[in-house]
């Protein structure tokens, strides 16, 4: 038989059972659009997470100090701060072929006083001017500060957007004057905004020049942090091998266990949070697929009901000449035309659902998950109709036409 | 004289329930010939049902040969028993038997569909079909608006739409009321005047009257094989200007 025709006695028996039909394409419907939108939360959250870490810098190595209470224990024997001269060899092209640009760091806690506000930003930093590349600063008003400014001790002070809001009330500040712990300080640029990267907000942030910062507020002693570029991505590994053994041999360190600094990868970073999305991804689309599952099981439970019911049918097909394949060809298109609309449907209700916040997420709907959803529906009500309709096939016409 | 439609060679059936064998068949031999109209009788229980299940290739003997034109079914698999039933065989069942939320018309066409008639040609032939038992103009109808009458002359249309070899009816009036039964039996009486070979199977006097040979089945054996009038004339009680459809 023309399977036009298997395909049209399909549709009639799934139209005569609307109810039924509908709740199980309901099912359906739910299992697909729990998939797609849960992998595209997972997407969505794991894209903010890198989004988050890109924005901490590109190709970026952080270089701390590590001390304090290892002193006694099982720390390093001896702990030498970070130093500019640290900072200096770190940045040797020779020692150091894969580091771009080295940015030595001072953090002071500091309050600051403009037309008669105070404000205390999180995050206060003397450094140098590659240190607004490194870690992707934009400008939104006026300049960052130069090596003039650095090599002239200039006091002047690059304000986060936070900063500005807090200070000046959102106006422009460039130009105007900001005392920063009792010193006067020049605001000479804007940054542009940030947001927060999941920790902290990075527009609430000052930056001024280090040699400046030394001399009114932190004196000339160690360094918090050097923030050290690499020259590419491909180069991060490479770079943070030379950076560690540069300090090591300056810091006379012979077991790298007790070193008294740390090398913050910011690609390993990326790379653990990516790894820890996908895990996140999977495990919802686990979630998700149990609910198509479970719908599959729905299409079995409706086709295996079906068949039974219409036993007598199948009877009076079979003597009229219907072969074993025509009843299962019917059986199966019933299935699968159930998965399909449902699929479809499915799909829609995903894809629509995606544009919506879910948990403080924006979803992102890939693709792939749209038509794997879709595909593993019609997978599944092929192979769970498979059993019913082989069943119904497989009745013999005497017993079917007997079956009241 | 033309081989015989139907060939039954000592055709036995056992139906095994569990630790009991039942006999429903008991070594059975019959020849029909073309253009008969054979009237099987017997009390319920005496394997009138189970011999047309076999006829009718629903169901295969346990021993025994049976021959449909010339050819034992036993050798046929299981999908050239659906396409033997398709063309040579047209049911008629008790209770009508018709495909429920289907158009009469439908009903009707679906043995063609199952043959493979391309969907142009069903439609006039189901046409003509339906016009042959006088319900052309019930073609669009479900069973459920056709009176019990009118469904069985739709399975009527529905068994003869293939042109096949042989008509069986099981208790084709059994439902019916006396008006619609001969009704029916005159269609059947017309048909077999038409040359087609019909078997009928029932326990109604009023159904033998009509048929030119009575079979009595009792117990899975023949009992009584009387033959009332020859096979190439027309039918008892038949009128050929009253039957005209």
């Amino acid at each position: 038989m023309i399977w036009r025709e298997s395909l049209r006695i399909a549709l009639q028996g799934l139209l005569t059972n609307r109810l039924r039909t509908g709740l199980t394409i309901l099912g359906m419907l739910i299992g697909v659009a729990a998939v797609i939108i849960l992998i595209a939360v997972g997407d969505g959250s794991s894209r903010a997470v890198q989004q988050r870490i890109e924005s901490l810098g590109t190709n970026v190595l952080l270089v701390l100090h590590r001390g304090g209470g290892g002193f006694r224990s099982a720390g390093p024997a001896l702990s030498t701060p970070l130093t500019q001269a640290d900072a200096h060899a770190v940045g040797d092209p020779n020692s150091a072929p894969d580091v771009a640009s080295v940015s030595p760091a001072v953090n002071a806690a500091v309050t600051m006083v403009a037309n008669g506000t105070s404000y205390s930003p999180q995050q206060f930093v003397g450094t140098t001017p590659s240190y607004f590349t490194a870690h992707s600063y934009q400008t939104a008003a006026g300049n960052f500060f130069d090596a003039t400014d650095l090599a002239g001790h200039n006091p002047v002070v690059v304000l986060g957007q936070t900063v500005v809001a807090n200070l000046f009330g959102g106006q422009n500040p460039v130009g105007q004057s900001v005392r920063i712990n009792g010193a006067n300080f020049q605001v000479v640029g804007v940054t542009g905004r940030k947001g927060s990267n999941g920790f902290q907000d990075q527009d609430d942030v000052a930056i001024a020049p280090l040699p400046a910062v030394e001399d009114a507020i932190t004196g000339y002693g160690s360094l918090n942090s050097i923030t050290v570029q690499a020259r590419s991505q491909g180069q991060l590994d490479a770079a943070t091998a030379e950076v560690t053994s540069i300090l090591e041999s300056r810091h006379h360190i012979t077991n790298p266990a007790q070193a008294d600094f740390r090398v913050l990868n910011q690609g390993a970073l990326l790379q653990t949070s990516s790894a820890t999305g996908q895990v996140f991804t999977t495990l919802l689309g686990v979630v998700a697929a149990i609910s198509l599952l479970v719908a599959g099981i729905g299409v079995m439970n409706i086709m295996l009901v079906t068949v039974t019911e219409r036993t007598r049918e199948i009877g009076i097909r079979k003597a009229l000449g219907a072969r074993k394949s025509d009843i299962l060809a019917q059986f199966l298109i019933e299935a699968v035309l159930l998965s399909v609309f449902g699929g479809l449907m499915g799909a829609g209700a995903g894809i629509v659902g995606s544009q919506f916040q879910i948990a403080g997420v924006q979803p992102y709907v890939q693709a792939y998950s749209v038509i794997l959803a879709f595909g593993v529906a019609v997978v599944i009500g092929l192979f769970f109709g498979l059993y019913p309709a082989n069943r119904a096939a497989s009745l013999q016409p005497i017993e079917a036409l007997r079956f009241e | 004289m033309t081989e015989p439609v139907i060939v039954l060679e000592d055709v036995s059936k056992v139906y095994r329930l569990g630790p009991i064998a039942v006999h429903a068949l008991r070594g059975i031999s019959l020849e029909i010939e073309h253009g008969d109209l054979v009237a099987v009788m017997g009390s319920s229980g005496s394997g009138k049902s189970t011999l047309m299940n076999i006829i009718g290739c629903l169901d295969l003997p346990t021993s025994g040969r049976y021959l449909l034109d010339g050819v034992d079914v036993r050798d046929y698999p299981e999908d050239e028993l659906a396409d033997v039933r398709n063309r040579r065989i047209g049911f008629v069942f008790q209770s009508f038997n018709l495909v429920p939320r289907s158009s009469a018309l439908a009903n009707v066409e679906l043995p063609l569909a199952y043959g493979g008639v391309p969907r142009t040609q069903r439609r006039p032939r189901a046409e003509w079909a339906l016009a042959e038992v006088g319900l052309a103009d019930r073609a669009g109808h479900q069973p459920s608006e056709l009176s019990g009458g009118q469904q069985q002359r739709t399975a009527l249309a529905r068994a003869l739409v293939t042109n096949p070899s042989v008509l069986l009816a099981d208790e084709p009036t059994g439902n019916l009321d006396t008006v619609s039964t001969s009704e029916i039996l005159r269609i059947f009486g017309r048909l077999n005047y038409e040359g087609r070979t019909i078997i009928l199977i029932t326990h109604e006097e009023e159904v033998t009257s009509h048929a030119k040979r009575i079979v009595w089945l009792s117990d899975g054996r023949v009992v009584d094989d009387t033959r009332v009038c020859p096979v190439d004339a027309p039918p008892p009680n038949f009128d050929e200007l009253e039957a005209a459809p």
